[in-house]
């Protein structure tokens, strides 16, 4: 099974990369962006079968290693 | 006084580590991140570096590896343990320090000499150093400390803010600041101060010849309050 996990910034937190990202579009002409935050995206394909202990394996991930908790936020993505 | 410095994959100070450490006084031992057991030793120093490439978050693989739980436990029971740059990253990981350190705010690799103010000497890493203002080294991509509001009340109300980034003379600005860090902040203590994690390198200035002598300040005076 695949389960796809979000990792995004917390909205206080200070995201240079994205806010570079932005003015090279700006540059490029997408003029009307308001705002860029940058991300991680991940694909995390197991072996569990059970959709719900899958996803709660993934949350321990998510604690554990795959997210900071003091700067991040994680979202875990429905199994298909 | 025995040490130990450990060397994960990507450590690239952990040799300048050793020999600042034995140029001082110190039986130090070099340990693999793979072992389980760490040597007896009165200090553990998690040295500079990328370790695993700074993948995922510079030092979160790193603090997963089979030796940091030791050195956690170590930790814990009172045992100092120093990280230096890559290696501040890594304590942070493992929770032992609180805060975060993200990306410098102008995006550039910082590579120069500063100077950094002693915010607090009652522990034993800072403890009779004689001078309020040490000139140090910092080579870093990551070194922008953060922390959430909380955590920065706690630390501010322990007094457990090391050392700040600051002029010769020791005044704390914003113009100071390299990287961005909440409050000029340049390295950081646990609750009980046994534990040091700090962005500027001291093991970079040892030598009259090549660098300035602070380093060797800190070291001298570090082993002596070991004793």
């Amino acid at each position: 099974m695949k389960i796809s996990v979000i990792i995004t910034l917390k909205k206080d937190v200070l995201d240079p990369q994205g806010k570079v990202i932005h003015q090279t579009l700006d540059g490029m002409g997408f003029d009307d962006v308001n705002e860029v935050r940058q991300g991680k995206y991940f694909e995390i394909d197991t072996k569990e079968t059970d959709n719900d202990k899958a996803k709660a394996k993934v949350e321990e991930m998510c604690k554990k290693l795959l997210a900071n908790l003091v700067i991040e936020n994680y979202k875990i993505i429905d199994p298909k | 006084m025995k040490s130990s410095v450990i060397t994960f994959p990507g450590s690239n100070c952990d040799r300048d580590m050793d020999v600042a450490l034995k140029k001082f006084g110190f039986r130090n031992k070099m340990v693999w991140h793979d072992d389980a057991e760490l040597p007896k030793s009165d200090l553990v120093v998690l040295p500079g570096g990328f370790s695993y490439g700074d993948y995922l978050r510079c030092g979160s693989m790193a603090s997963k590896s089979k030796i940091m739980q030791s050195v956690i436990n170590f930790a814990n029971s009172g045992g100092m343990v120093m990280g230096i740059c890559n290696g501040f990253q890594i304590l942070v990981e493992t929770g032992l320090l609180s805060g975060v350190l993200l990306r410098n705010k102008y995006l550039e690799f910082i590579c120069k000499n500063v100077f950094v103010k002693i915010n607090d000497k009652k522990n034993k890493y800072f403890k009779n150093v004689d001078n309020e203002v040490l000139e140090f080294h910092i080579a870093h991509n990551e070194g922008n400390y953060f922390c959430t509001n909380d955590q920065l009340k706690e630390i501010e109300d322990n007094n457990q803010i090391a050392i700040n980034y600051c002029d010769e003379n020791g005044k704390i600005e914003d113009q100071f600041n390299p990287n961005g860090s909440i409050k000029n902040i340049a390295g950081i203590f646990n609750k009980e101060k046994n534990v040091l994690g700090m962005m500027p390198h001291p093991e970079r200035m040892i030598d009259s010849s090549l660098s300035g002598e602070d380093g060797s300040l800190f070291f001298k005076n570090l082993i002596n309050n070991l004793k």
